[in-house]
């Protein structure tokens, strides 16, 4: 029992402390540049592009990059800049919604799930299993072949199978909670299950729930750069990174800059996110912690 | 939410503030029902520390859990009543019951580091307490001020705005008898409150209890296993023994007049009664039997020095020695010691 009688009284412990680390992890910073980057391209897109995205014959077909097609142009004559500019959106918004959906329905099943009687628990773990249990990437496909390749479809699917993970994290740390002393304190006192879910529980699961978000990210990138080279994402002529690469993939040869000009920013998103993610960890998350 | 003092009816003996009478509690578990709590009744006056010692496993903290309702799910009250200000506590709607919870009735828990929230700042906490009270926010914020200030938290204005992580086990369980204590309870109820504190703070704490108990005037079932905190701070003590409350009686009695077999090897275990140098101390052999399926004869014969015949096959009733002392031991109807 050491003596920490003398620690300042800081109001803002978790969060002061926290952000100047944050400066000093350098990568940590290159990833929240990168991602602020790209979000502000994704958002301020329109403003950016220099041609129509989804026009045909702007250009010449394959024409190299110039100052006029900053990166060429690609099979049908489309300028590649402004589609790599307008394709910014689709890998965020599917990253968005569908973390978004999945993080908001596993939060609620494993406080349910953590909290409720055993048998409800039994039954929703089982349902959590048995989503895993699917290769992921044979799972999106046998979706898709469902539903239709669509932005929809691809939203749904890494919702799905993104879910499971998050609604064991919570339901884990909530039974952890539950038949902790201060719980039992606070029923002590005449709270209601409501207000320790909400105020006991909830604040003490988002966080490890908020890093391992930031850390799906990327994956979530991936995959969806991933089911569109593949013909399964966005239908044409919509603009997407993923497409711009398979698209780029069957003239390698002739325009080699359509492939790279596509993949870059699929590598830069990805590490960016990862980076940030990784810093948010290191900081938040108790084992990683150095000062205490 | 105050209802009328239950000590104000002057005329007869005035109730006890909380009475247990013939509690039975079993625990479902895979491998059949343990009988954890067996015909348990105990009163605790008001205004009174009522200590509850015996082993660890002899059902103290399942008692003091059962009274707050903080019973995990496969724990069955299979008979007896509770009842708190004249009303059974287990009869009564979850909704009335949980409004008497940190309004007449709280609790102190035995480890300060997990009892408080890590993530909520204390003076959240403090506020949040006093939920039943219909006062504003920051009268709230100065009540719980004045209560830190009172248990020896120093510069409390400036402290409360730290989490519990800012503050040290004995500070926290400071922390944590202001919390129980801002809601003025009727009884308080504390588990094991000095078990994870060590022996200087040990002392702290129980006068800080019995100096609060005394300025507020509640009743405190006090759970420990230390004989010494038991015999500085209770009224009355109550010894259990796996599951059965054996014998109690006035604090003086139980220390200097123990009636029971257990109660007199319990004192003569506790290394502060102990006078001459020893290389080991004194053990009561054998071990807690098992509460699974049901006994015959005293819980405590196998165990016990000065078993006979009957301990085997009768289960003790309750023998009352003077006006406050009662002890379960077939040995005080041999000795003519009845009186009922």
């Amino acid at each position: 029992m050491a003596s920490v009688e003398t620690t300042r009284p800081e109001t803002n412990v978790a969060i002061g402390p926290g952000l100047q680390q944050f400066r000093k992890n350098r990568l940590g910073m290159l990833g929240a540049a990168l991602v602020t980057l790209i979000t502000a391209i994704a958002i301020f897109a329109p403003l950016m592009i220099m041609h129509d995205p989804v026009r045909i014959m702007v250009g010449p077909r394959l024409a190299d990059p110039s100052l006029h097609y900053l990166l060429g142009t690609d099979q049908l004559g489309r300028d590649t800049f402004s589609r790599i500019i307008m394709g910014s959106r689709i890998p965020l918004l599917v990253a968005f919604v569908s973390l978004g959906s999945s993080l908001a329905v596993g939060l609620v099943l494993g406080l349910i799930a953590g909290f409720g009687p055993r048998w409800l628990d039994n039954l929703l773990v089982l349902f959590f299993d048995t989503i895993r249990s699917f290769p992921g990437i044979i799972f999106a496909l046998a979706m898709v072949a469902l539903l239709g390749p669509s932005l929809a479809s691809v939203i749904l699917v890494i919702a799905i199978t993104s879910m499971p993970i998050y609604a064991r994290v919570v339901r884990t740390q909530t039974e952890a909670l539950r038949s902790s002393e201060y719980v039992a304190a606070e029923r002590s006192m005449g709270a209601g299950t409501t207000r320790i879910l909400a105020v006991h529980v909830l604040p003490n699961v988002i966080g490890p729930l908020l890093i391992l978000v930031s850390m799906d990210v990327p994956a979530v990138i991936a995959v969806e750069a991933g089911l569109s080279f593949l013909g399964m994402g966005v239908r044409p002529p919509t603009p997407d990174w993923g497409a711009i690469l398979n698209d780029g993939f069957n003239y390698i040869d002739k325009a080699p800059w359509l492939v790279i000009a596509g993949g870059i920013p699929i590598v830069l998103a990805t590490l960016g996110f990862t980076f940030l993610g990784e810093a948010l960890r290191e900081i938040f998350d108790p084992k990683l912690r150095k000062d205490l | 939410m105050r209802h009328e003092d239950p000590t104000s009816h002057s005329s007869a003996p005035s109730p006890p503030l909380l009475e247990i009478r013939g509690l039975d509690l079993d625990f479902g578990t895979p491998r059949g029902r343990v009988h954890a709590l067996r015909n348990i009744s105990l009163n605790v006056p008001a205004a009174q520390v009522v200590g509850i010692v015996g082993e660890s496993g002899s059902g103290k903290s399942t008692l003091a859990y059962t009274v707050m309702g903080l019973l995990p799910q496969n724990a069955v009250v299979t008979a007896g009543n509770i009842l708190f200000e004249g009303r059974d506590l287990l009869e009564m709607p979850s909704q009335t019951r949980r409004n008497l919870l940190g309004n007449r009735l709280s609790m102190i828990f035995q480890d300060p580091m997990t009892a408080l929230n890590p993530v909520r700042t204390i003076e959240g906490q403090m506020i949040d307490i006093q939920h039943h009270e219909k006062i504003s926010r920051s009268e709230k914020r100065s009540l719980a001020i004045q209560m830190l200030h009172r248990v020896g938290i120093p510069d409390p204005q400036s402290r409360m705005g730290g989490y519990p992580h800012h503050f040290s086990g004995g500070m926290r369980q400071r922390i944590c008898i202001a919390m129980a204590l801002l809601v003025k309870p009727a009884l308080l109820i504390a588990d094991e409150p000095t078990t994870a504190l060590d022996a200087t703070l040990e002392v702290q704490i129980i006068h800080l209890l019995k100096d609060l108990q005394k300025e507020i005037g509640c009743s405190v079932l006090f759970v420990s296993h230390h004989l010494g905190a038991v015999a500085e701070l209770c009224d009355r003590v109550a010894v259990m023994y796996a599951g059965e409350v054996v014998e109690q009686g006035g604090v003086r009695d139980i220390f200097h007049n123990p009636a029971h077999p257990y109660t007199r090897a319990l004192l003569e275990c506790d290394p502060g009664r102990i006078r001459q140098k020893t290389r080991t101390l004194p053990t009561i052999r054998g071990e807690v039997p098992n509460l699974l399926g049901s006994k015959e004869g005293c819980i405590f014969q196998p165990r016990c020095p000065q078993a006979f015949g009957r301990c085997t096959q009768d289960t003790p009733i309750e023998y009352r020695i003077g006006v406050e002392q009662a002890a379960r031991c077939h040995l005080l109807n041999e000795k003519g010691l009845v009186s009922r």
